[in-house]
């Protein structure tokens, strides 16, 4: 690790400051913290997110759920809310990582990240969420624009995001054995607006929602109807833990299972 | 003492809690890192990005020239002061007569980098943060050469050459069996079953990374080496007999608590050795830890075997020869016991259980440009346990036989028995060991399982595997004929304190293995005092006589064997004592449970007693006897233990995924004697979760073109968790070792070597019935879903 200056203000209007001088935003800190040990980041400035009280907390926000950019994922997993109304949500939070990961790691720095193997953007996705930043509003399939790559402009800083409860919504997430990242995790939605699929860990070029299952199961939402979809590998990635073809099937596979589950 | 009689002492088959754990689990331990001298500096090794290039030059001016920086060492700096290369411990005779291939190892860099983790300068500054931005400035120009990572590239006409001195990349061709006889038996037989494999290579990652602290004093010209190290004499005597020309009483190397070495920390390594140069060169006290990143590039990886197997058979699968030629990856350089590995660790347990009357192995080995591959828990014995239990079951398969079956009808059921690949067994009782795993594992309920699983559309397969290995490596004479260049005694010294308590110093080294209790445990139960009245020192060349460390799951059978042999020269002199002050004579006394007595008499003393007698030696024989009551001495088996065991998997598979479970797995062990169940326990269990890792879940894997190590870190390669595993059902046969005073025969290595093959066979019995009748190592989802979609195509 470099030599850096550590600063925590305790408003988003102190942070958006220093952050706009110059200053890199730490949330969680689970990838920056760990690539700044392994000298791959160098940030001459941390801006310490985590006393300022306006990016915490989950709230009712009429059909929707708002969670603050700074909720640990420990305490979306555990949250009373969520689980009443987005259960798939809170059961995603608890399979991220492991509890020391869950007790640091945010649902902003998450989904600020963008990792493509990250569980919380197929949420994002999946549950046609809202991005509120301290700038604007960005909906989901405007937000996210490819391996750790997003809407985000330097300097903006992820408040809140804000879910629909869904009408169902699950989240199956077929683990990558060393990293226990998501080889290819799938959520799978009902919502108002019809079915949305969004699948993590299957693209390097990030999560994305899949058309061809989502009108299949809004015509019909059931396991035979996903099957039918034929899962073009040709957009997928092929890397020492799964080949393109693996990641298709196991696409397939997770959305006819997560579909049952959910009529079932 | 004989073993029966020891077995039937008290503390002996005790679960005695722990005592090292109150430090473990609070902690206190005193590893490497949490030793601070005064006057320290740090090290950091600028190591090669490339697997395989000429080193053209080296600017190390702004390094030099960094806040803090104390100095920057290079090739160049090595060879002016005439350090040698670091030495392989056994020598290994082609079949031709020729010397295997011993190209130099040299501590930092000569001219030319072999692998991606190559050392190639150290950085030494004041603080860790100054030496790692000093590192970055090093100007190392590399003119990158082709790269060979696997052992079918090494062997290829025109491949890379690691090594001038080896231009083919082959270190040594070596044989053991009697070909004629083996090809003879293949001719004549009724089915012959063959199998390829390859045993995966892996990264040994103990929970401690490797470290060191070099040491000198000017005052009186000493070196102390601090270092995270298995065999600390071992170390001292490479590095100051074969390295630096220094006297080695000279010299103290200390292994303090030792966060886990699976091998991996028997060798002695080139960072060692550059600190402890430099610590003179400098007159500081340098450390250095290895990072994660590190140690998955720079530790001796272990494994690493491409296998063609045959098995000949009579028309009742009777086996009547084993015929094996294996090809091993000893990467870059010789690691220490590198060259031991895939011969006499290997081949010579290729009999297995079975009474196959001819085996003939031919073993290739091949320099490559990946780290050096060496002793990795169970060295050599897990992969000939892999191959013959893999070719077994697949021979009970084609020939309509049960695993078990094959197994029971080449079973070896008298003893001694002499093998065709050189050991001869003492003792065991293989079919006891099978029939109570398979009541341990409910192999009768295994039918209705399968249907239960086949219920919810999951395959189930039962896998079993019956290893033996050879522990406790010896006698020394005969390890010296086969290339050893080292002894393989272990020493002992029971120091009796005036008051009666008792401190004990062992070649043997504890890096997780509970020997503080274990061994306490030995002592307290002969000399009848209570197991907290004992302590145990080791790893430290200043305090214990020469030893040769832990290793092959050695520690309690010569380790143990070297205190039974101090203990008996104890107990005959303190019966002497004893019996001057009881006025009999020494064949009248009789010492039961702390107290000496006179046969047929009520008189007694006390351990206690006379221990202190022995101190105050005021009424005391001193014409006929000396003070005190310290005792040491060396123990050299008369011949390997052999442990053997059978173990029982069953595999659930998900055919759409390819998704893998172990949902039971039973281990019946025959270890002999056993001292401490709780400890022995927890050794299999350790074990277990290594070789199921193995055939689950890890595998190191280098790139082919660049020689990159794709699977540096936790998040590419994949360590097993505890809840990878369901309970372990672990059971014990007991057929005492016949050659050592304690019976033992070590635990150590038997679950990473026994595990492994059991797993791979339920594998393959489940997806039998999809049409797989092949699979390597590591059975991941991705590799059994690609198998099913081979079979079905």
């Amino acid at each position: 690790m470099y030599a850096f200056t550590f600063e925590q203000p305790t408003s988003l209007s102190d942070a958006a400051k220093l952050i706009a001088a110059g200053g890199q935003p730490l949330a969680g800190g689970q990838t920056l913290l760990a690539s700044m040990k392994q000298r791959l980041a160098s940030p001459e400035q941390l801006v310490d997110l985590g006393r300022i009280a306006e990016l915490q907390g989950i709230c009712q926000d009429g059909q929707a759920l708002a969670i603050g950019g700074m909720t640990r994922h420990a305490d979306v997993a555990e949250n009373a809310l969520v689980r009443q109304h987005i259960p798939a949500l809170s059961a995603l939070a608890g399979q991220i990582g492991d509890k020391q990961v869950r007790a640091m790691g945010t649902l902003g720095g998450s989904v600020a990240n963008n990792d493509p193997a990250a569980c919380y953007p197929s949420a994002v996705l999946a549950l046609g969420a809202t991005v509120h930043t301290n700038q604007r509003k960005i909906a989901a399939d405007d937000f996210f624009q490819g391996m750790y790559t997003t809407a985000l402009q330097a300097g903006e800083i992820i408040t809140a995001i804000h879910f629909p409860v869904p009408q169902k919504a699950i989240y199956l997430k077929f683990i990558q054995q060393a990293s226990r990242f998501a080889l290819v995790g799938v959520f799978v939605a009902q919502t108002a607006q019809g079915v949305r699929v969004a699948i993590t860990g299957a693209s390097s070029s990030g999560v994305f929602r899949h058309k061809g299952l989502e009108d299949a199961l809004s015509k019909s939402f059931t396991p035979e109807a996903a099957a039918a979809v034929k899962i073009d590998a040709a957009e997928l990635s092929s890397d020492l833990h799964a080949s393109a073809a693996y990641r298709a099937h196991l696409i397939s596979v997770q959305v006819q299972r997560a579909v049952k589950q959910l009529a079932g | 003492m004989g073993a029966s009689d020891f077995a039937n002492l008290p503390h002996i088959g005790e679960s005695v809690r722990r005592k090292e754990d109150y430090r473990f689990l609070t902690g206190a331990g005193q590893y490497t890192d949490d030793v601070v001298l005064a006057n320290q500096a740090h090290a950091v090794f600028v190591r090669s990005p490339h697997a395989h290039a000429n080193v053209v030059s080296i600017d190390v001016a702004a390094a030099k020239a960094a806040p803090g920086v104390l100095d920057v060492f290079v090739g160049a700096d090595v060879a002016n002061d005439k350090i040698n290369g670091l030495p392989c411990g056994w020598l290994i005779t082609s079949t031709d007569g020729q010397p295997m291939k011993e190209p130099p190892h040299p501590i930092l860099a000569q001219g030319k980098v072999r692998y991606v983790g190559d050392h190639v300068a150290m950085v030494v500054a004041e603080t860790l943060e100054q030496a790692r931005n000093a590192a970055e400035l090093v100007d190392v120009t590399y003119d990158v050469l082709p790269a060979v990572v696997d052992v079918g590239a090494a062997q290829k006409a025109g491949a890379p050459s690691v090594h001038a001195e080896a231009a083919d990349n082959h270190c040594y061709k070596w044989a053991i069996g009697d070909k004629a006889q083996v090809d003879a038996a293949f001719a004549h037989a009724a089915h012959v079953t063959k199998l390829d494999l390859v045993n995966n290579r892996l990264v040994p990652n103990a929970m401690e990374p490797r470290a060191a602290i070099g040491s000198y004093s000017r005052a009186n010209d000493e070196y102390t080496l601090y270092v995270s190290n298995q065999n600390p004499h071992v170390e001292r005597l490479l590095m100051t007999a074969f390295v630096m020309g220094l006297p080695e009483h000279k010299v103290r190397v200390i292994a303090p608590d030792v966060g886990g070495g699976f091998g991996s920390k028997i060798y002695l390594y080139a960072e060692d050795v550059c600190l402890t140069w430099a610590s003179k060169k400098l007159n500081r006290n340098i450390k250095w830890n290895a990072d994660r990143n590190e140690a998955f590039l720079s530790d001796a990886h272990g494994r690493d075997h491409v296998s063609h197997a045959e098995l000949a058979m009579d028309k009742d699968g009777k086996f009547l020869a084993l015929r094996v030629h294996t090809d091993a990856n000893l990467g870059a350089y010789l690691s220490t016991f590198a060259t031991a590995v895939p011969t006499i660790l290997y081949a010579t347990l290729l009999a297995g259980q079975y009474t196959t009357p001819q085996v003939y192995v031919e073993v290739d080995a091949w320099f490559t440009n990946t780290a050096p591959v060496d002793a990795y828990r169970g060295a050599g014995r897990p992969e000939a346990t892999y191959l013959l239990e893999r070719i077994v079951s697949r021979a009970g398969w084609e020939l309509g036989l049960g695993q078990d079956e094959i197994r029971k009808r080449n079973f070896i059921t008298t003893f001694p028995y002499q093998t065709p690949v050189a050991l001869q067994y003492d003792i065991g009782d293989y079919p006891a060991c099978m029939s109570e795993a398979q009541k341990l594992a409910d192999v009768a309920g295994f039918a209705a399982r399968k249907t239960a699983s086949a219920a919810k559309g999951k395959l189930r397969g039962i896998g079993y595997s019956s290893y033996i290995e050879a522990c406790g490596i010896a006698p020394s004479n005969i390890a010296g004929a086969l290339g050893a260049r080292a002894g393989l005694f272990e020493c002992g010294e029971v120091r009796v304190h005036p008051t009666g308590s008792v401190t004990v110093f062992t070649g043997s080294h504890s890096h997780g293995q509970g020997h503080e209790t274990t061994f306490a445990q030995v002592v307290a139960s002969r000399l009848g005092v209570a197991v907290d009245a004992v302590d145990v020192v080791h790893g430290d060349t200043g305090r214990v006589p020469f030893g040769m460390g832990t290793y092959g799951s050695r520690s309690i059978s010569v380790g143990g064997a070297a205190i039974m042999r101090a203990l008996d020269k104890i107990e005959a002199k303190a019966k002497k004592i004893a019996a001057h002050l009881m006025e009999a004579s020494d064949a009248d006394i009789e010492f039961v449970n702390g107290e000496f007595k006179v046969k047929g008499t009520d008189k007694m003393v006390t351990f206690g007693q006379v221990a202190l007698t022995a101190y105050v030696p005021h009424n005391y024989p001193l014409d006929k006897l000396e003070p005190g009551l310290n005792e040491t001495a060396f123990y050299d088996p008369t011949n390997f233990t052999f442990p053997a065991g059978t173990y029982i998997c069953e595999i659930e598979i998900d055919p759409q995924t390819g998704e893998t479970r172990v949902d039971r797995f039973t281990a019946v062990d025959d270890f002999g004697t056993i001292i401490n169940p709780m400890i022995v326990e927890g050794q299999v269990h350790g074990g277990l979760v290594q070789g199921i890792g193995q055939a689950l879940l890890e595998n190191c894997v280098y790139d082919k073109e660049t020689g990159q190590l794709l699977t540096g870190s936790f998040m590419d390669y994949a360590m097993p968790r505890a809840d990878d595993f369901p309970h372990f059902e672990i059971g014990h046969v007991c057929t005492p070792c016949t050659h050592n005073p304690l019976g033992t025969k070590g635990c150590g290595e038997a679950g990473a070597i026994g595990s492994p093959p059991a797993v791979m066979n339920a594998v393959l019995d489940a997806l039998s019935s999809v049409g797989v009748k092949d699979l390597d190592m590591p059975a991941t989802p991705h590799r059994v879903w690609q198998a099913i979609q081979a079979a079905k195509a």
